[in-house]
């Protein structure tokens, strides 16, 4: 299947998702004190960091950009965070898990560990001390049925919680982001997109992406139906078998989490056929992170997660 | 060819708890191949843990630990779909009396309501509240799907039953469209293929109904309007002014008025995400360089021919869904209306809306749920149209001073059907 991209500017649901999210980025700029945009270096907030680059043209973005660093990333992830914010002539704040464990906040889990859920502790930290009351997030609806029940401002109060049996009605596009000191709200403007949206639009906009996203050669060891690549966070056991294998990240989180999947899709169009096809979702296919139970997301979520 | 453009239609389910709206949004994206295995499977395992039959088909909506626990839906569920040539937004609305403010925050976005109804029970009050916010809302186009066909012995008379109430209610309440179809969103009939259990009915499935009806928002408006969101400097020292266009598209070189000022300009440029544009559509998120020189700021307006109202008294339609009644004691509210906040006052309640009935009650509060009609009066001028003409200009929210809270859907005017 040959796949050309579509041509900018039509009236399509693109271009209607694309003025919804500039639209949403004004509003919570305007109505907050203090706004801040999370950045993973993941292709959502990518596309999240184009958005609202496009909202203040010619401007500069009239708030910093967040990075929660676990210290168990990509380095091409890392790479393309320091590009991609200085393209945006953004100011960058990093806030680092490791001084959250130093701090004594939370138990460290050890070099290997899983510091997925310790995030939120320092994510929450770097909101008070900041004063934060808003914060942009990329997350999608579509990713994970807690995430389809969010509201696209979803308020959070003094703790940072989201309470799913007490959300704001949201009428129209009266986006209400008022709250008292202490409280915030988490912004989405990404909330309609689905997986294939996002890369349809990455194609459109000619956007620059980490290389993990491409098909590349990388050792990995298949660890919870997981292909792990292997490297500083992620040592194969002697059981487990080292091989090399052509392969892409469907989404990008810590190293130790975020499994591979086996493609040859080394162009956005060849990703756009092959995100279409699909048959697992991308969370599914790639993240052990939802895999503890039933309700994962909705439980990080209900503790101040993204 | 995944890349072709698709348009996209906004959808709503509602309807009385119970009667299988979940259930049948679940079918269609199942029958529709729309989940991922892995979804699939985690709705299969979810069913199993908690002893219910292999599928329960509303888990694949109803996502929260609460809503399993007691089979009901609390909050909308954004869910997508698409096919060759459309997207689909769908939100699963709750069908409980306590969630109604749910439901109208699902169906206030909605192009086209999905109504389910208990073949067996037929119309019930939820029923009726809800088809009357969504017409209140300006859903035009009701595809009504007349479930749980298979306990009624698949009975064609038993169907009609239903579509002789509904229609009798759509036309009261000025639906433009309505399509009845008789389904089982258990079995699957007619919902995303045609059921041989109703050789009576010769109709659209579900889905094809779904694909054939109209999608883009409701628009009979009549001028273009640019509520100014923000101010963007542009170098040599300019400003545009930033905001999503309703009603009809700006051109270079219209003559407009900016509100509530009134003063006349032209528009000299149009920009979009830093890019000059010759036209602004409805729907685009703009900006417009003004020819003349204004002081013009957030909550101020852009519009042409025929211009909006511009008033700090007018009436309006109200759903009500604060916890403790709407009254004329000097409750403190703000209201905010395009993109402008102000303090409110309520000067008279004018009426409540018998739901059963659809006529207006005398009234002098408004209990949770509650529709009704109010006189507002407001700190600051607004910039108005009727609801009936614009979405954008003709709606507000209603928000506790002291909580934040959003505790009303407001449309300025009567609905059309009042």
């Amino acid at each position: 299947m040959t796949t050309t991209l579509p041509t900018p500017h039509a009236t399509d649901h693109l271009d209607v998702l694309e003025s919804h999210a500039l639209f949403i980025l004004r509003e919570v700029v305007a109505e907050c004190e203090r706004p801040v945009l999370l950045f993973s270096g993941g292709k959502d907030s990518a596309v999240l960091l184009h958005l609202a680059a496009k909202a203040f043209a010619p401007q500069q973005l009239p708030f910093p950009v967040l990075h929660i660093d676990t210290g168990q990333n990509f380095d091409e992830v890392l790479q393309f965070r320091d590009r991609a914010v200085e393209a945006a002539n953004a100011k960058l704040i990093v806030a680092r898990v490791q001084d959250t464990i130093d701090q004594g906040k939370v138990a460290d889990p050890g070099h290997l560990g899983s510091r997925n859920r310790l995030q939120t502790v320092t994510l929450l930290d770097a909101i008070t001390e900041n004063r934060f009351d808003a914060a942009f997030g990329g997350a999608r609806r579509d990713e994970d049925k807690a995430r389809a029940k969010e509201r696209i401002l979803s308020f959070r109060d003094a703790f940072g919680q989201w309470d799913p049996r007490q959300q704001r009605p949201e009428l129209w596009q009266l986006y209400q982001g008022k709250v008292n000191p202490g409280e915030s709200v988490r912004a989405f403007p990404l909330s309609d997109w689905t997986e294939l949206d996002v890369w349809q639009y990455i194609g459109r906009e000619k956007m620059d992406l980490p290389s993990i996203y491409y098909a590349h050669e990388r050792d990995v060891v298949q660890r919870d139906g997981m292909w792990l690549a292997v490297g500083e966070f992620v040592e194969p056991t002697p059981k487990e078998t080292v091989t090399r294998k052509l392969v892409r990240f469907r989404t990008v989180g810590d190293a130790n989490c975020t499994g591979a999947v086996l493609s040859s899709a080394a162009t956005i169009e060849a990703i756009i056929d092959e995100v279409a096809v699909a048959n697992v979702s991308e969370r599914g296919a790639t993240r052990g992170d939802d895999k503890f139970s039933e309700t994962a997301m909705e439980d990080r979520k209900r503790e101040g997660y993204f | 060819m995944e890349l072709a453009t698709k348009d996209l239609l906004r959808l709503a389910t509602i309807g009385s708890v119970d009667d299988g709206k979940s259930t049948l949004i679940g079918r269609l994206l199942v029958d529709t191949r729309q989940l991922f295995d892995d979804q699939l499977d985690a709705v299969a395992a979810a069913s199993e843990k908690r002893g219910i039959g292999d599928l329960d088909l509303s888990f694949v909506t109803d996502g929260l630990r609460a809503e399993r626990e007691q089979g009901i839906t609390i909050d909308v569920a954004y869910r997508y779909a698409t096919t060759p040539t459309r997207k689909f937004i769908i939100a699963d609305c709750p069908g409980h009396v306590r969630y109604t403010r749910n439901m109208a925050t699902g169906a206030s976005t909605a192009d086209l309501a999905l109504v389910v109804v208990d073949v067996a029970s037929g119309l019930k009050e939820q029923t009726h509240r809800h088809l009357c916010i969504a017409a209140l809302l300006g859903v035009r186009s009701i595809i009504v799907a007349v479930n749980k066909m298979d306990t009624a012995a698949w009975s064609e008379l038993a169907f009609q039953r239903v579509v002789d109430q509904i229609e009798t209610l759509s036309g009261e309440l000025g639906f433009s469209s309505t399509v009845a179809i008789p389904v089982s969103a258990l079995l699957g009939d007619n919902v995303a293929t045609s059921s041989t259990n109703t050789p009576w009915y010769d109709g659209p499935s579900v889905l094809e109904a779904l694909e054939q009806s109209e999608a883009g928002s409701w628009e009979t408006a009549q001028g273009a309007r640019l509520p100014i969101q923000w101010v963007l400097r542009q170098p040599g020292g300019g400003r545009t002014y930033a905001g999503m266009v309703s009603g009809e598209a700006f051109h270079v070189g219209d003559r407009v008025t900016l509100l509530p000022a009134n003063i006349e300009t032209t528009i000299r440029a149009i920009n979009f995400g830093g890019e000059s544009r010759l036209e602004a559509t409805v729907g685009l998120a703009a900006d417009l360089d003004l020819a003349d020189e204004t002081d013009a700021g957030r909550g101020d307006l852009i519009a042409t021919e025929p211009l909006p109202r511009v008033t700090k008294e007018f009436e309006a339609t109200i759903c009500w869904f604060g916890e403790k009644p709407l009254s004329m004691n000097g409750q403190r509210l703000r209201l905010k209306h395009t993109t402008k906040s102000t303090p409110v006052r309520v000067q008279a309640i004018t009426g409540v809306i018998d739901i059963e009935s659809l006529t207006i009650d005398k009234a002098d509060s408004l209990a949770t749920n509650d529709i009704g009609l109010a006189t507002l009066q407001t700190a600051d001028a607004l910039v108005v149209d009727d609801y009936r003409e614009d979405r954008v200009t003709g709606s507000f929210v209603l928000i506790d001073e002291v909580t934040n809270a959003t505790v009303a859907a407001g449309m300025v005017g009567h609905a059309l059907f009042l």
